[in-house]
């Protein structure tokens, strides 16, 4: 059954429950536009005839009433609301009460409070998942849980799969923190208010049914409107769509880890001493402590030389606006804010834009905002000698978080630069062959960590840069001896032969295989 | 007999672990639960086994882990079976560091203070840059946790050189007069700690019983007798009131330190914002310091969040003759360093007054710039440029 071997050495079997398996063949092999072939395009939809179309619904049961439901039907959501979404829960919970059962549930991605779906995948509710899979529910899927065969993709990826139709979509159900009753829709406004509403515009576009379910319904017509009323067949009015305290924190945090400092003002010397600090450079970086305390340092050398940014990319902080108000940075390109300053400042800032998964990530594209990029500063769960970046299943095997946009910033900027320190309690990060692949390293050109930093051998010229500037460069491979030192050898997980998950690459080509645990 | 059945020792915090055991005739058996099972625990399962292998211990003995070390887990079990009574089997040996010996002279411009009971700090505590590290075995430890803790503390000596890089390794112990004290010397000398803290000395007699009792238990470990050096620390009034024979009683004192905090508390003042009511005991302490021809090392400052705070208290510390200053969190340890850095204009000039010594070829006194150089000034460019060098040396280093 072991078919093929992919571009990063990974065993792949040549079909799994009769998907077959196109091996990833590298980051930039796919086929070009032209040859790419057709997606569906669009779904047509159309008004029933003269006048105002009537979408509101009065409730969860009109809506579902109304709604063409099936068994095994995939049904989409967005992560906007983060830890404080209550949507998701919601509908699989009535989905499952009117006796819907192998569901694809199609998030963007999923959050400690949908730990609650947990239930529905144990009785056979849920069948697998498509996108993205975070904490219980990932876990689930690990020990087998899930009766199909589950698919990770990056932001960009899904996007794409969606709109070749690899990820056909029956029902978007799309919260919205503001939305009008014609369907337009924006998380701007309102008591949830979110800041972007970016994640769900391809599912708003191409699912087979749409539905805005919204806590802040506004006369028509609502402004922005990130989502377009013609593309959405129902609108539910409901008292809450989640807990705002969850929804964004009031503000995003550096780190005050002395350990994940010192790694922050490393990266920051690397961004410094290897030229890639220079006038209108472009950025994105996680908002995590570290990397906010990354962005914090590199400003601070913006500041003492006199340098802008022209633009920085992905998620929205409290500091990135500080940085775009001070004229520091020209704009933020925004797919996601994770605090009430970037709320406030997606709102009423013209150069804070809000992007979509297609603008910022599509590979399908004709480039894309990551494609725009000097630098991308990520981090991960494992690296490899390969500077293969796993970002997707703990080193004890078990699925835990998504892969986001990691993928689509790395293949996308110039210089992709991973921070992370070389071990997490006593688990090292640097590995002779990471347990899961999220990303080749053949985009992934730096690891940054306490005790060093190592260049990608494909950068030569990074390397020198950094050599040149007194920077501490060493081989990858002390890095790791360095951490087992400390840590010991660790032992590996041990795998059932059962696969439940694919990760692919942006493109589609698969990546790598989870597999069952062996407990 | 009576007393407890099962002997604790650890916490189960992040990179510790809890051991419990149960005193027992049958062969040991051991049980992990572990954060970080699937990966290390056998690796945890053999450190237990080795540890309590070392006491010949029987009974059960259980472990729960959040990614300790391996040392880590050996020491906690250790402490374990001392407190059910047991004792090492005399044929045990310990590993012999191999470390070398510190020197009075070298650059002490941060003490960075680890408690010594949280075994998640000291792993990357090399890394920061700090001249000395020093495990604090007294005020950071409460007192039901001191055995454990020096347990611990010994363990972290003899078995992780490298995580200290560069930077000195030092032990605060708890005072030889009161309880625990000796105790903590008999653990900590055999396992080499480059310099040892000793807090609350009142006289010349309190250094030299330390001097006496480390002498005999560096000769009885083998150890070259003298190598570990001494950092007196004075925080009362009987303290400063003594100051100068404090930092002449031992040949291995390194440097005089002063507290603030229990000076403070020992005369009942209130600490001001400008630091006022300490001005004199801080420079008696340097005085003496001085007069004996050695490092002087100030309070530390405990608000980690006023970078300003602390840069004017090392600044005023410096203006009064201090070298060094101790520290509670790494990220002052770099608004230190640059608060004790000669500025650039001055070191210039200082350079200059060596080359016009030097070019003076033994006359006594020398004009630059019109204006007279006599050999303290000289002396005085000298130890600047000399410092200079060797911090950047150090910088270099770390």
């Amino acid at each position: 059954m072991e078919a093929s071997t992919n571009a990063v050495g990974r065993k792949l079997p040549a079909e799994i429950g009769g998907r077959v398996i196109e091996p990833f063949r590298g980051a930039f092999a796919a086929p070009g536009q032209a040859e790419a072939p057709r997606g569906p395009g669009p779904r047509p939809r159309r008004a029933a005839g003269r006048g105002r179309p009537v979408k509101l619904v009065s409730s969860w049961d009109e809506l579902l009433d109304r709604l063409e439901l099936r068994d095994g039907m995939t049904v989409s959501f967005h992560h906007h609301l983060r830890d404080g979404d209550a949507v998701v829960n919601e509908t699989v919970a009535r989905l499952a009460a009117r006796g819907l059962k192998g569901l694809v549930i199609a998030p963007t991605a999923l959050f400690p409070t949908h730990d609650k779906l947990v239930p529905y995948i144990e009785s056979g509710v849920i069948e697998r998942v498509e996108g993205s899979m975070n904490g219980r529910v990932g876990e689930a899927c690990s020990r087998g849980a899930m009766r199909g065969l589950s698919v990770l993709r990056s932001h960009g990826g899904r996007g794409r799969a969606i709109q070749a139709g690899e990820l056909p979509i029956d029902l978007a159900v799309i919260a919205a923190p503001c939305a009008d009753p014609f369907g337009n829709a924006n998380g701007l406004h309102g008591k949830s208010a979110c800041g972007p509403l970016s994640y769900p515009e391809p599912d708003s576009v191409y699912a087979e049914q749409v539905v805005v379910v919204t806590d802040g319904l506004v006369p028509y017509p609502c402004s922005p409107w990130s989502i377009k009323g013609g593309n959405v067949d129902y609108v539910l009015e409901v008292p809450s769509i989640g807990d705002p305290s969850r929804i964004v924190s009031g503000t995003t945090r550096l780190t005050r880890s002395p350990t994940q400092l010192l790694i922050a003002e490393m990266a920051a010397r690397f961004v410094e001493g290897t030229g890639i600090l220079r006038e209108g450079f472009s950025f994105q970086a996680g908002a995590g402590g570290m990397s906010l305390a990354a962005v914090a340092r590199v400003a601070d050398r913006m500041r003492a030389s006199g340098i802008k940014a022209s633009f920085a990319h992905g998620g929205a902080t409290g500091l990135l606006v500080g940085l775009l108000e001070e004229g520091l940075l020209g704009a933020i390109v925004d797919l996601q804010s994770f605090d009430l300053e970037a709320v406030r400042s997606c709102r009423e800032n013209p150069r804070h834009i809000e992007s979509t998964p297609f603008t910022s990530y599509g590979p399908q594209g004709a480039g894309c905002s990551a494609g725009m990029l000097d630098l991308a500063l990520l981090g991960a769960t494992e690296i490899d000698l390969d500077f293969n970046v796993n970002v997707n299943t703990h080193s004890d095997g078990l699925l835990l978080h998504g892969i986001g946009g990691h993928q689509d910033a790395a293949a996308g900027s110039s210089c992709c630069v991973v921070t992370a320190p070389l071990f997490r309690k006593r688990i090292p990060i640097v590995r002779e062959r990471v347990t899961t692949v999220s990303c080749p390293g053949e985009v992934v050109d730096v690891l940054v960590t306490e005790r060093g930093i190592a260049v990608n051998p494909r950068r030569g010229d990074l390397r020198e840069r950094a050599l040149a500037a007194g920077l501490p460069v060493v081989d990858i491979a002390e890095l790791m001896d360095a951490a087992r030192r400390i840590t010991g050898i660790p032992e590996e997980p041990r795998f059932k032969d059962r696969p439940v998950a694919l990760v692919e690459w942006r493109d589609g080509g698969v990546l790598d295989v989870v597999r069952e645990l062996d407990r | 007999m009576s007393g407890p059945s099962r002997f604790l020792a650890g916490a189960e915090a992040k990179s510790d672990c809890l051991a419990a055991y149960e005193p027992g005739d049958s062969a040991l058996e051991i049980e992990v639960s572990s954060k970080v099972g699937t990966l290390f625990g056998k690796a945890i399962r053999a450190a237990a086994a080795a540890a309590a292998a070392e006491f010949g211990a029987g009974g059960r003995l259980s472990i729960r882990d959040d990614g300790a070390l391996d040392y880590v887990v050996a020491a906690r079990v250790e402490a374990a079976l001392r407190d059910a009574g047991l004792s090492r089997a005399p044929a045990a040996g310990r590993p012999v560091p191999r470390r070398e010996p510190s020197s009075r002279g070298r650059l002490r411009r941060t003490r960075l203070y680890l408690p010594g009971d949280q075994p998640d700090l000291p792993i990357n505590a090399g890394l920061f840059g700090a001249d000395s590290i020093l495990v604090d075995l007294e005020d950071s430890v409460a007192p039901e946790r001191k055995a454990a803790t020096r347990i611990l503390a010994r363990r972290l000596l003899e078995s992780h050189a490298d995580f200290f890089g560069s930077s000195e390794i030092a032990v605060r112990v708890n005072p030889l007069a009161e309880s625990f004290g000796a105790a903590d010397l008999e653990e900590i000398v055999p396992a080499r700690p480059q310099a040892l803290v000793l807090p609350k000395c009142e006289s010349a007699e309190d250094v030299a019983a330390y001097d006496r009792e480390v002498s005999r238990l560096e000769a009885a470990a083998g150890l070259p007798v003298g190598s570990i050096l001494f950092m007196p620390i004075v925080e009362t009034a009987r303290g400063v009131a003594k100051a100068a024979e404090i930092a002449a009683a031992s040949e291995r004192n390194a440097a005089l330190c002063f507290g603030a905090e229990d000076y403070r508390r020992d005369l009942g003042l209130a600490k001001r914002p400008d630091e006022g009511e300490i001005l004199v005991a801080r420079s008696l302490v340097a005085i003496a310091a001085r007069a004996a021809g050695i490092g002087a090392q100030d309070s530390v400052f405990a608000d980690t969040e006023d970078e300003a705070g602390l840069e004017a208290s090392t600044l005023a510390a410096k203006n009064l003759g201090f070298t060094g200053k101790g520290v509670v969190h790494p990220r002052q340890i770099a608004v230190v360093h640059r608060a004790f850095a000669p500025g650039a204009a001055e070191l210039e000039a200082a350079r200059r007054v060596l080359a016009a010594m030097a070019a003076a070829d033994g006359r006594g006194v020398v004009s630059l710039d019109g204006k007279m150089i006599d050999a303290p000034v000289a002396e005085r460019a000298r130890r600047l440029v000399e410092y200079a060098e060797s911090a950047e040396r150090a910088a270099k280093g770390s």
